[in-house]
């Protein structure tokens, strides 16, 4: 498994010995921040064939312009802003979404954050998990909610990242990511706690796996 | 003061990263002892975010890696 986090010494000893003509280890270097380049990118573009495409081409900017990382934010950090760009280029070519669309959900109080009121899930269904139908219900809950909550969703909850990495990645207030990563959990609760009911375990309660 | 389920809603996010004050959290956990419906709604919403970071659910296109690769191989052979 890909790790989710990237030791920032280890970062700037491999950039350095990259920039000084070893430029095979950018491999490497960049193997961790792939699935968060990736879903970042998932999220703004909504579609798998065009995430994939940006993700090639954010890998390639980060190549050609590694010598101006300055080490001042984690190298996934960076990256993600990059990121975060193509993707919003992209978005801005194709003309898909109006930019005062998304100033206007901008951290509204639009929207209904009451949860699913239901005592019957209260478990991890690990077997739905196994057999992937889970994995289809949450893929479709994510790709349901207001962009700038996806976003937040995504690198938070997904890559787990902390909310100052998230902050700077997305170029947003770090109470705007929690106020947003709130209501995104609200709304995936309340999206997700009827339909995962259903899933009933077999095994016992997996409630202690949870952090 | 007594807190009401409204209120434990407003803080299920925070208080499941664990950045809710001493107060505050001890003013929930009481009302979690008796309120069956806010613990359902605090497992329910734990449960989510545990399920979101399972790399089971979210994973990357077949080929992903390989294609990644083969193009920045392509980028890495040009001279500069």
């Amino acid at each position: 498994m890909t790790p989710k986090t990237s030791n920032p010494e280890q970062d700037a000893a491999l950039i350095g010995r990259i920039l000084a003509g070893e430029k095979h280890l950018f491999h490497e270097l960049i193997l961790p921040c792939e699935r968060s380049i990736y879903f970042l990118l998932f999220s703004l573009l909504r579609n798998e064939a065009e995430a994939e495409d940006a993700a090639q081409e954010t890998a390639i900017k980060v190549y050609r312009n590694l010598h101006l990382f300055r080490g001042d934010s984690q190298f996934r950090t960076w990256v993600l802003s990059i990121a975060r760009n193509e993707g919003l280029g992209r978005l801005r070519k194709a003309e898909t979404r109006r930019e005062d669309s998304l100033d206007a959900l901008m951290d509204s109080e639009a929207g209904d954050f009451t949860p699913a009121v239901l005592t019957s899930w209260r478990e991890v269904p690990v077997e739905a998990l196994e057999r992937g139908e889970l994995g289809a219900l949450l893929r479709k809950a994510i790709e349901g909610l207001p962009e700038i909550y996806r976003n937040v969703v995504l690198l938070r909850d997904i890559e787990e990242m902390d909310v100052r990495e998230t902050a700077a990645a997305l170029g947003i207030a770090e109470g705007a990511v929690k106020v947003r990563l709130h209501r995104a959990r609200a709304l995936l609760q309340r999206e997700l706690a009827p339909k995962l009911k259903g899933f009933t375990p077999r095994r016992g309660k997996l409630f202690g796996w949870a952090k | 003061m007594r807190i009401d389920c409204q209120h434990v809603w407003e803080y299920i996010s925070a208080y499941i990263d664990g950045e809710v004050e001493a107060e505050l959290r001890a003013e929930i956990d009481r009302h979690l002892e008796t309120c069956e419906i806010c613990c359902a709604v605090l497992d329910s919403t734990r449960n989510v975010v545990v399920l979101l970071a399972d790399d089971r659910v979210f994973e990357l296109p077949t080929g992903f890696t390989e294609r990644l690769h083969a193009r920045l191989d392509q980028e890495l052979a040009l001279k500069e």
